[in-house]
C-alpha cells in the first residue's frame, strides 16, 4: 500500500483532515517524516500538506515576533531582523537540511534533535494550534510536555516578545563540525536589570526526550551577576531537572558531565 | 602535499620508471564527476523485485516459530525465501582458502546469535512491499542469555555463542583455541629490567559506512546462468561464495562490478549476493538486494573490537628488552575474518621494533555482537595503537625523548623479528627522521645520522637471536614499575645516552627497492 | 496510487507518475531515469542525494516527489554543457577531488549551490557548504581546494 498525500490550500482544511484520520501526518519539511514513510512506517498512511502561505510567514517587529511553522531555517537566516536567532538556526543540519527544515518540525523532532525548539523554550514562546476545534494557543513549556501524548494536532506558528538586545544566547555542542548532531544545547534568555540577572530562562536540547528548562539554574541566577562568583551557584544546579539519555552520540552519563562546563561558558559569555 | 624524499636509499633504487612517484590520473575520474560512473544499482531491468530481509531483534535466542502466512498473501509479495531454501546454509567466508569451519547460515533457522541476524527473505514487486510483508511475519521466540565481553566468553560456563566453535574460540589448525607468540624468555627479562610499562586498551567496533551500502541485483541470463551486478570488494571471491552457498558451478555466475561506492574493508563479507541470486532462482527474476543505512550499521560488519593488554620491560638507557601481550578480538557471532586478523595480531606483536624476548597470545572470541570483519589494516590498526601508546609511555618512563626513543628500538635490516622473519627494507629511522624535521622536532646529531642499513657483513641471525640481544644490555639497577597516569620516579639525570648502533655501510647489499615518503614507506 | 508531476529537469520538461509518499530520489533514479544521483541513507543524513531545486541545494531523498510539481531541479547529469566540462568538473579532476565517486554529484551539486550564490567564497563558506555532505574515503581537504579553485577559475573567466 502507498501513501495518499492530502494537500490543502487552508490550514484549517490540513487540520481537519490531521484529526480525522488515525494514520495521518503533517508534513512540514519532510526531514522527519520522509525518513519514516521511505521505511515503511505503518504508522504512517496519510500525508497531510498545506500550501498556505499564512504558514510560511515571519512578522517580526521590534516587540512581538511570530513565526509561522512552515518556515524554514533557511528563510530565518535570509531574515536579518532575526540575526539573534541565526547561530540558532545555522546549527541545524546541513545547508540542503536547513533548506526543508521547518520550525513547526523542529518542534516534533525527538533528542537530540530540536535545538530550535529549545531556543524557542527559552525564549517563552507561545505556540499556536489548529485542531478540530479551532485554534488555540498553547505556552511551550506546556507543549513539548505534552506533545507526545497528543493528538493529531496541527502547529501553525510561534510568537514570542523580542528578546532585550544581547540577551539571548545560545551554543550547541557537538562532536563534528560544522554539523554535527547536539550532545547537548544550551538557550538562554538573560535580562539584566541595573547589572543583575531578573528571569533568566534556561533552557535544555539533548538533555531529556524534549527540551527542557532549567528552573534551579534559572532560580539560583536571579539578582546575580554574570561573573565567575555570580554564576557559580547556578552552574552548581544545572543538571538539576535533566535527564538525558544514552544514544549514539553520547552517554547520558556523559552529557551530564559537560553540562555545567558548558552553562557556565555560556553564562560568562565565554563560547563554545 | 605528498613529497618524495628519493634521496634516501637512492644507491638501492632504479628511478627510470615512468609512473611511479609521478601524480597520475584515475581513470574512472571523469565518471565520477559526470555522474556516468555504473554503480552496482545503476543498472535497470524491466519486472525487477526487491528482497527484504527480517532480522533478529534479539542478541541471542531460539526460535519456536514461524507463522509467515499473511506476508505471503500480502500484496506485492512473489515468494518467501526461509532457511530450508538455501542450498548450501551454512558457510564462512575463508572456507575459499581452507582456513576455519563453515559457521554462518545465510538464513538462520533454530537459532539467531545477534541483533541484526537474517531469518528469513521476502521477494517483492517493491521495497515497500516486502518492508510491509516482513512486518506481517509472526515469529515466537525463546530468548537466551548472551555474552558480549570477549573476557566473559571465555570463562568457564560462558554462554556458547556458536554451534560451530562451542567454547567461544577459533580453532587454528584443528587444535589450537589461540595464536601463540614465543620469542626469547620474557620472564627473566622482566626481572632484570629497570622499567615496566603495563595497560590494557579496549578498542570500539568502527562501521566502514560506506557511502554506498552493500547490495547486489540478481539478474537470470540464458542457460541458467545469472549475470551479478554488485558492490562487493571482492569479485571473485563473491562469486565463489555465492556459486557455494547457492549450490551451482561457478561458470553460471557472471559477477560485474569493481566500481564501489567505498569499502574499506566492508564490502568483502559477500553479505547480499548469494540471497539475491536464490531469489533469482527461485523467482525467474531480476532481484535486488540493497541494505538500508541502518542495517548497514546493524548487519553489515564492523571491524572488530580488540581488548590488548600490553606490558613492556625497559632499560633505562632506553632498550625495550621484553614486551608480553594478550590480546582479544571480538569476531561477533561468527567468524568472517577476525580468524585472520588475529593471526596478523600475533606477528605484529613487537610492532616496527627489535625486541629479543617476546611473549603473545591472541585469541579470537566469539560473542553475541555483529560479525566483525576487515577493515584497513585490521589485526594490525589496533595493536598499533596500544604499543604507539606504550612507546610514548615507555619514552615518559625512561625521560627519553619519543622519536630517539622509536629509533633506538626501530628494526634494522637484518633483525630477527618475533614471528622468526628476517626484517627487510626497513625504513622507519627515516621515517622518523623526516618526521621530526618536518615536524621541527629536534633530535640529536647521532639520531640523524643513524640508518635501516646494515652490512652485508652482518650476519642476518646472529644480531638479532633472542640469546644475543642486538646491543648488550646495560647493568640492570633495581626494577620499578611506572604507571604512567601517575607522576613516576624520574629518571636518573645523568644517565649516559644510549649507543648508537655501527654507522651503516657503504652501500647495499641486497636487491630490495624501497623509497620513502613523508607519509610513509612503500615497499615493492 | 499514482500520480502525475511535471518538473523541469536540467532545463527539460519532465512528466512523471510517482507512487503516493515517493520521495525525489526514487522518482528521479527509478521513474524518470536520472541515474547520476545517487542514494547512500533514505534518511537525510549523508547529503549523497543532494540536487537544486530553484537553485536551493536539497536532499532528494527526503523531498516529496509531489512537492516539486513545477519546479525547477538540477542534477549533476545537467552540469557540462555539451562535451565541456562544468568549472567544478574541471577542478574535481585536476585537485584529485574524487577517490570512490560515490558521493561526487552531491558534492558537486552542493558546490554548485554555493558558487551560484556566491562566485567568490571563503574557505569557511566552502566548508559549510559542503557540511551535509559525507565522504567516506577521506577525501574533504582536496575537495575543499577544488571548489575554491573552481572559484578562482570562474573568477578568470569573468574577469
Amino acid at each position: 500500500m502507498t501513501v495518499a498525500v492530502k494537500t490543502f490550500g487552508r490550514i484549517g482544511e490540513a487540520a481537519a483532515a490531521l484529526s480525522a484520520e488515525r494514520g495521518a501526518r503533517f508534513f512540514g519539511g519532510g526531514t522527519i517524516l520522509m525518513r519514516m514513510v521511505n521505511e515503511a512506517d505503518p504508522d504512517v498512511a496519510t500525508i497531510v500538506r498545506s500550501t498556505d502561505p499564512a504558514l510560511a510567514r515571519l512578522a517580526v517587529s521590534s516587540g512581538r515576533i511570530e513565526l509561522g511553522a512552515g518556515a524554514t531555517m533557511a528563510a530565518i537566516l535570509a531574515e536579518r531582523d532575526l540575526a539573534f536567532l541565526h547561530p540558532v538556526a545555522r546549527t541545524i543540519g546541513g545547508p540542503a537540511i536547513r533548506e526543508a527544515a521547518t520550525i513547526g518540525g523542529n518542534l516534533f523532532a525527538h533528542s537530540p534533535y530540536g535545538d530550535f525548539a529549545t531556543a524557542l523554550l527559552a525564549l517563552d514562546a507561545i505556540v499556536a494550534i489548529a485542531g478540530g476545534f479551532g485554534q488555540r494557543e498553547q505556552p511551550i513549556e506546556e507543549f513539548l510536555a505534552g506533545r507526545d501524548r497528543g493528538g493529531r494536532q496541527l502547529v501553525t506558528g510561534v510568537s514570542f516578545r523580542r528578546p532585550a538586545a544581547d540577551s539571548f544566547r545560545f551554543v550547541k555542542v557537538a562532536r563534528i563540525r560544522p554539523k554535527g548532531v547536539a550532545v547537548l544545547s544550551i538557550a538562554a534568555q538573560l535580562p539584566l536589570a541595573s547589572g543583575r540577572i531578573s528571569g533568566a530562562r534556561i533552557a535544555y536540547g539533548a538533555m531529556d526526550r524534549a527540551p527542557v528548562r532549567a528552573k534551579a539554574a534559572e532560580r539560583a541566577l536571579e539578582g546575580r551577576t554574570l561573573d565567575a562568583a555570580g554564576v557559580a551557584p547556578a552552574v552548581a544546579v544545572a543538571a538539576e531537572g535533566a535527564a538525558p539519555v544514552d544514544d549514539a552520540i553520547a552517554s547520558a552519563w556523559w552529557r551530564r558531565e559537560i553540562l555545567p562546563v558548558h552553562l557556565r561558558r555560556l553564562l560568562l559569555g565565554a563560547g563554545a | 602535499m605528498l613529497e618524495f624524499r628519493k634521496d634516501i636509499f637512492a644507491d638501492e633504487r632504479d628511478d627510470n620508471l615512468k609512473e611511479v612517484g609521478r601524480p597520475t590520473q584515475r581513470q574512472d575520474i571523469l565518471g565520477h564527476v559526470t555522474g556516468a560512473s555504473a554503480f552496482y544499482d545503476d543498472h535497470r531491468f524491466a519486472g525487477l523485485l526487491h528482497l527484504k530481509i527480517l532480522r533478529s531483534p534479539h542478541a541471542h535466542a531460539r526460535i519456536r516459530s514461524i507463522d509467515d502466512a499473511a506476508a505471503q498473501r500480502a500484496p506485492g509479495v512473489k515468494r518467501i525465501i526461509r532457511a530450508a531454501d538455501v542450498p548450501v546454509n551454512l558457510n564462512t567466508l575463508l572456507s575459499l582458502i581452507q582456513f576455519g569451519k563453515d559457521d554462518e547460515p545465510s538464513l538462520a533457522s533454530d537459532v539467531v546469535r545477534y541483533k541484526g541476524e537474517p531469518i528469513l527473505g521476502i521477494v517483492a514487486t517493491s521495497e515497500r512491499s516486502a518492508r510491509e510483508a516482513l512486518a506481517l511475519v509472526r515469529v515466537s521466540y525463546d530468548p537466551l542469555p548472551a555474552v558480549f565481553d570477549v573476557e566473559e566468553a571465555l570463562k568457564p560456563g560462558a554462554v556458547s555463542v556458536n554451534a560451530t566453535y562451542p567454547k567461544n574460540t577459533f580453532e587454528y589448525y584443528g587444535k589450537y583455541d589461540h595464536q601463540k607468540l614465543r620469542y626469547g624468555d620474557v620472564d627473566s627479562a622482566f626481572g632484570q629490567c629497570d622499567v615496566i610499562v603495563e595497560d590494557r586498551y579496549q578498542m570500539s567496533p568502527i562501521e566502514h559506512a560506506p557511502t554506498e551500502t552493500n547490495g547486489s541485483i540478481a539478474v537470470p541470463d540464458t542457460n541458467g546462468r545469472f549475470v551479478v551486478y554488485t558492490s562487493t570488494q571482492a569479485l571473485f571471491f563473491s562469486l565463489d561464495t555465492a556459486a557455494k552457498i547457492n549450490a551451482m558451478p561457478s561458470n553460471q555466475l557472471h559477477f560485474i562490478g569493481g566500481t564501489v561506492g567505498g569499502g574499506f574493508g566492508g564490502k568483502v563479507d559477500t553479505l547480499t549476493e548469494p540471497l539475491a541470486i536464490l531469489a533469482a532462482r527461485l523467482t525467474g527474476a531480476p532481484v535486488r538486494y540493497r541494505l538500508s543505512r541502518h542495517e548497514e550499521m546493524q548487519f553489515g560488519s564492523p571491524r572488530g573490537a580488540e581488548r590488548i593488554y600490553v606490558k613492556d620491560g625497559a632499560m633505562r638507557d632506553g632498550r625495550i628488552v621484553a614486551r608480553k601481550v594478550t590480546a582479544y578480538f571480538d569476531s561477533g557471532a561468527y567468524t568472517r575474518l577476525s580468524s585472520y586478523a588475529a593471526v596478523k595480531c600475533a606477528a605484529h606483536i613487537p610492532g616496527p621494533y627489535t625486541i629479543p624476548n617476546v611473549y603473545g597470545d591472541v585469541y579470537c572470541v566469539f560473542t553475541n555482537r555483529t560479525p566483525a570483519t576487515a577493515m584497513r589494516g585490521f589485526g594490525v590498526t589496533a595493536l598499533d595503537f596500544a604499543l604507539e601508546c606504550q612507546m610514548d609511555k615507555l619514552a615518559t618512563a625512561i625521560g627519553m625523548d619519543p622519536i630517539e626513543f622509536r629509533i633506538l628500538n626501530a628494526y634494522r635490516d637484518g633483525d630477527m623479528k618475533a614471528h622468526r622473519r628476517e626484517a627487510k627494507n626497513c625504513a622507519l629511522i627515516e621515517c622518523c627522521q623526516v618526521a621530526a624535521e618536518k615536524a621541527n622536532w629536534p633530535i640529536r646529531e647521532e639520531y640523524r645520522r643513524m640508518s635501516s642499513r646494515r652490512g652485508a657483513a652482518s650476519a642476518p641471525h646472529a644480531s638479532a637471536r633472542p640469546e644475543a640481544p642486538r646491543r648488550q644490555p646495560a647493568p640492570a639497577p633495581v626494577q620499578q614499575r611506572i604507571p604512567y597516569d601517575r607522576a613516576g620516579e624520574p629518571p636518573a639525570p645523568d644517565a649516559p645516552p644510549p649507543r648508537p648502533p655501527a654507522p651503516p655501510p657503504a652501500g647495499s647489499s641486497h636487491g630490495a627497492t624501497r623509497f620513502s615518503s613523508v607519509f610513509g614507506t612503500r615497499r615493492r | 496510487m499514482r500520480t502525475p508531476v511535471q518538473f523541469s529537469l536540467n532545463g527539460e520538461e519532465v512528466a512523471a507518475f510517482v507512487e503516493g509518499g515517493a520521495n525525489l530520489l526514487d522518482a528521479l533514479r527509478e521513474t524518470v531515469g536520472d541515474l547520476t544521483v545517487k542514494g547512500g541513507c533514505w534518511q537525510g543524513t549523508c547529503g549523497t542525494c543532494t540536487v537544486l531545486i530553484d537553485g536551493a541545494p536539497r536532499l532528494a531523498c527526503i523531498t516529496l516527489a509531489e512537492t516539486c510539481a513545477g519546479r525547477s531541479i538540477e542534477t549533476v547529469a545537467g552540469l557540462r554543457r555539451g562535451p565541456d566540462l562544468h568549472p567544478l568538473q574541471t577542478a574535481f579532476i585536476e585537485h584529485f577531488a574524487a577517490q570512490c565517486g560515490y558521493c561526487t554529484p552531491g558534492m558537486l551539486m552542493a558546490a554548485k549551490a554555493l558558487l551560484d550564490r556566491k562566485p567568490s567564497p571563503t574557505r569557511e563558506e566552502v566548508v559549510e557548504a559542503i557540511g551535509g555532505n559525507i565522504c567516506r574515503c577521506t577525501g574533504y581537504e582536496p575537495i575543499i581546494e577544488a571548489i575554491l579553485a573552481a572559484s578562482r577559475a570562474g573568477d578568470r573567466r569573468s574577469a
